[in-house]
């Protein structure tokens, strides 16, 4: 693969402008049960169904930690290759919101429970390394539904308390390509790792954007701006665009870019003002004195540590080593767990190399056709082994696998039966074939008489013959051999 | 017959399980007492059918073997309590019934007592005289234009009037052994993490803890062994085994070190404080105890530090009180904003407010470092002061109170001078460790004064037994005239 140069850069009539985006992302932990209660955390119960005393706030209520979150985050830390806090600290952010029963969230602020960390990006000009600054955890607020009334608001309190993972990058990000990469990323990290089911539609996984300009060469950050709550990656993009277009067009006509919050507004494609800076609320942050200071043992950090799966780099690297793929390929099927398992389960079973390219090329196409995860696949990962094996052992050709592969997807049969049934194994007899070339050069000997004269372009005339003759069943290479042998003698 | 009411809760037991009384008589007893003493205001909600209904099932199958065989209690007004109303003396919570039970008077049921009403106190506990509920303040049995103490002022006045075997109060910073002091009975503030704090009405939550108020230290040791232990619904609870206080109360404290500190002596303290400090002092050398000048050098920070934390850790706390899902809301306001500030500002009384304000102030950033962070430093340094005293002590004595009962709205107008009283107590709070105020003595006026016991974290026992010596040694006894029945 050739590299390509990075050039992701807004041009203004003034100069070139590097744009410069940092990502909060808030993920929803994987848990049954929610941060601090033992409310369950299902998606798309009843309005105000997973709701127990301590997430509506009620009087004299106790929040007591959620151990199993806290291992999630942990984890997650791991798998971000980040520095576990041994010590760290609840505190109350404080203001008043319908959807938050408590008058104040419970977050972490000074003290996080993880520190520093990075993920690696595969862009098309080398791989890049963006910086994780930290990861705390924090209660989810409820929602406030304001169309269901024409006077009133509707509050649905399911999602409050439900643990998130706020994750914040370093402004290493400079385009919305990484964007999209560096979110693929951590979704598919959090994903292997079972902590985040990662589904943007259900708002398990959600990001504030901070986005700065500086003229190409600035050391010095532009002020930024930070789009809040944005939920696809696409959005995400639009909005980053948007508003870095934005930015210079302030510079460039020489106004101040105002430190403000910012929302995306979908429908228009264009990111409006929430509040500046004068605004900004007073969360008065201060230890939550309900909760005690999060002491984690070494023992316990190591032993999650030890038991932490296979991450897509390390995959990577294997697939590389053990299946012979380049890192294009390798890359591809470790982006998903369910994708490298699907993977590693035929190429177990046939043509490594093989598997690979007809995954990535038929089966991909007809997934993304009708829109299907690959655990919802309607050809199981056995029955195309056996179609790779098909191809390989030269049962079946290329063009017949194609139609073998569409009668699987509709059927859900083996591939052997349909071959079998319908009669479309390859005829690989040299006898047979030999038989069949024969009678062709005898019917066209004027033909023949030609190409030993010279017009050697009809050898492809004989091929086709060969194919109609045969239904398309021969074996094309053996067929080629047979031919030129006969025509010599 | 001698009247039963005016008798100790460990007398009562002992009568209930000889079965000289039943659990019946027992309670139409204390119900007759409370119809007869509407004056001091000393109930929010009685629950007299449920308490007889409780009584009826005690005495037809009896358990003796409960450390509260069939006794009723009342029960400050800040602990919820099952289908009972819970106003936490507040207009904000006066329509709220919980469907929960506290964790600490759940124990106390657990034992064998049952609820007999629940009892008036400041608004949100925030108050040293019960004069910021929004119920009416309560009037001390000791004299009709007497403050009872705050912030369980309706537990000291009832108990004090024989209106409740015992009781239960909640002490952020002196709450249940200022108003014991005031009104000559016993009060004990725990060990922090003790007592459950899940289902009490939560004011600052690093600092609040549940305590028993009774008429001797004996009951103070049957209560507290009753409604403590570790609870997994509270954090900060203390995972230890449940200690025996009453059967492993002494009144030998021959040998043990007893600190004297010298900040205790304030300014303009009256003589009889002094006066009652020094029979203190006495009937413990008498006893074999030895007294030990200590200095404990940042008691003077204590009471602004407490200034500082209580009401930060307030104005969160008291943030869940908007309208929108239980408890009282404004039927005005037109949006969101609106609503918050009507309901709020009709909701929470004067001290509230003042107290949510204050926090606020001291958390908004900008003052965090300067009120907040220093508090917080200042009260690792007053916690320290006790730890390094009691490497070489047992226990530390000094006056509940700066001054007995004081009038019915004499400081209602001087907030500063009302958070004085708290003076001697507040330290405690900060630290976490325990303490307990007993009657000893009285002023001219014949008011009631309590000595205080503070004691290492945990040493629950220790301070009780040097209680019960000093109890059986300082011949107080609470004389009130029943000038209300």
């Amino acid at each position: 693969m050739s590299k390509e140069k990075f050039d992701y850069f807004i041009m203004g009539d003034k100069g070139k402008y590097e744009v410069v985006i940092g990502l909060e992302v808030h993920a929803q932990v994987l848990s049954k049960s929610k941060l601090f209660s033992g409310s369950p955390t299902k998606f798309g119960a009843a309005p105000n169904n997973q709701v127990s005393l301590i997430d509506s706030a009620f009087p004299g209520m106790l929040p007591v930690i959620n151990e199993e979150c806290i291992k999630q985050a942990v984890r997650t830390g791991l798998g971000l290759n980040a520095k576990i806090n041994n010590y760290s600290v609840f505190d109350r952010k404080n203001y008043f919101y319908a959807d938050l029963p408590q008058g104040y969230q419970i977050s972490q602020y000074k003290n996080p429970i993880v520190g520093e960390g990075k993920i690696l990006l595969d862009m098309p000009y080398g791989s890049k390394e963006i910086g994780i600054e930290r990861l705390h955890l924090e209660q989810d607020a409820g929602k406030s539904i304001h169309d269901m009334d024409p006077s009133n608001t509707y509050v649905d309190l399911n999602r409050s308390g439900i643990a998130l993972m706020e994750i914040v990058s370093k402004p290493d990000l400079r385009s919305p390509e990484e964007v999209n990469a560096y979110i693929k990323k951590l979704r598919s990290i959090m994903r292997y790792l079972g902590t985040c089911d990662g589904n943007m539609q259900e708002g398990s996984l959600r990001a504030d954007v901070n986005v700065s300009v500086r003229k190409e060469g600035d050391k010095k950050f532009g002020t930024r701006c930070e789009i809040k709550n944005v939920n696809s990656i696409k959005f995400m993009q639009m909005a980053i665009e948007y508003e870095a277009a934005r930015q210079v067009e302030l510079i460039e006509n020489g106004k101040e870019i105002d430190q403000e919050t910012r929302l995306f507004d979908t429908k228009k494609n264009e990111t409006r003002s929430m509040r500046s800076k004068e605004d900004a609320h007073d969360y008065r942050y201060f230890p939550d004195p309900d909760l005690l200071p999060l002491k984690l043992e070494q023992k316990l950090i190591e032993d999650l540590k030890n038991s932490l799966p296979e991450l897509p780099d390390k995959k990577k690297e294997r697939f590389i080593k053990e299946y012979g793929l380049n890192a294009y390929e390798a890359n591809v099927l470790v982006s998903e767990k369910e994708i490298s398992d699907y993977y590693e389960e035929v190429a177990k079973l046939s043509d490594k190399k093989l598997a690979a390219t007809w995954m990535m090329g038929d089966l991909f196409a007809m997934l993304n056709d009708k829109g299907l995860d690959i655990s919802k696949s309607p050809i199981s990962a056995k029955h195309f082994a056996e179609l790779v094996q098909s191809i390989k052992s030269g049962e079946i050709s290329g063009r017949i696998a194609k139609e073998v592969f569409e009668i699987m997807v509709e059927s859900g049969d083996n591939p052997k039966k349909i071959i079998e049934s319908k009669g479309m194994k390859q005829q690989s007899d040299p006898k047979e074939l030999e038989k069949m070339i024969n009678e062709i050069l005898s019917k066209n000997k004027d033909k023949v008489d030609q190409y030993k004269a010279g017009k050697e372009k009809l050898f492809g005339f004989f091929v086709g013959q060969v194919m109609k003759l045969s239904g398309g069943k021969a074996n094309p290479q053996l067929t080629n051999e047979i031919l030129k042998k006969l025509l010599k003698g | 017959m001698t009247d039963i009411t005016n008798q100790s809760l460990n007398e009562i037991i002992k009568k209930v399980k000889t079965k000289k009384i039943s659990s019946t008589d027992l309670t139409k007893a204390y119900i007759k007492n409370i119809e007869s003493a509407k004056k001091l205001n000393a109930f929010v909600t009685t629950t007299f059918d449920q308490a007889l209904d409780k009584a009826k099932q005690f005495d037809n199958k009896p358990n003796f073997d409960q450390l509260l065989p069939g006794i009723p209690l009342a029960v400050k007004d800040l602990f919820c309590t099952e289908n009972i109303k819970t106003t936490a003396g507040s207009n904000i919570l006066n329509n709220f019934i919980p469907s929960y039970e506290s964790t600490v008077t759940k124990n106390l049921w657990n034992n064998g007592s049952f609820l007999l009403g629940k009892l008036n106190c400041d608004e949100f506990a925030m108050g040293s005289s019960n004069e910021t509920s929004h119920y009416g303040n309560v009037i001390n049995p000791v004299g009709d234009q007497l403050v009872p103490g705050g912030s369980s002022g309706g537990s000291s006045s009832a108990l004090a009037a024989d209106l409740t075997p015992a009781t239960i109060g909640t002490d952020t910073g002196g709450s249940i052994r200022q108003p014991a002091s005031f009104t000559g009975t016993v009060g004990l503030k725990p060990t922090y993490g003790l007592c459950s704090r899940w289902g009490i009405v939560a004011f600052a939550s690093s600092l609040d803890q549940a305590g028993p108020m009774t008429k001797t230290i004996k009951d103070c040791a049957i209560m507290l062994e009753s409604m403590s232990g570790f609870d997994e619904k509270d954090s900060t609870s203390i995972n230890k085994k449940k200690e025996q206080y009453s059967k492993n109360l002494k009144d030998n404290i021959k040998g043990l070190k007893i600190g004297i500190p010298k900040e205790y002596r304030v300014d303009n303290m009256p003589k009889e404080i002094d006066e009652l400090w020094e029979k203190g002092k006495k009937i413990l050398k008498n006893l074999g105890a030895k007294l030990i000048d200590i200095s404990l050098p940042h008691t003077k920070y204590a009471l602004p530090t407490y200034y500082i934390v209580a009401p930060a850790e307030a104005s969160s706390n008291l943030a869940r009180y908007d309208g929108v899902r239980y408890g009282y809301r404004s039927k005005q306001g037109k949006d969101l904003i609106e609503m918050y500030e009507k309901t709020r500002s009709e909701g929470f009384g004067d001290e509230v407010k003042r107290r949510i304000l204050i926090g606020t102030y001291v958390l908004s950033s900008g003052y965090y470092d300067a009120y907040y962070l220093k508090a917080q430093k200042v009260r690792q340094l007053i916690k320290k002061d006790f730890d390094d005293s009691f490497t070489k002590i047992d226990a530390i004595l000094t006056p509940s109170t700066p001054s007995s009962a004081f009038k019915i709205g004499e400081k209602t107008n001087d907030p500063v001078s009302m958070y004085l009283n708290d003076i001697f107590t507040v330290p405690v709070n900060l630290a976490g460790i325990p303490a307990l105020s007993l009657p000893a003595g009285v002023d001219k006026q014949g008011y009631p004064l309590g000595l205080q016991l503070i004691g290492k974290a945990l040493d629950e026992q220790k301070i009780l037994n040097i209680g019960h010596a000093i109890e059986k040694n300082c011949g107080f006894k609470n004389e009130i005239k029943k000038w209300w029945a």
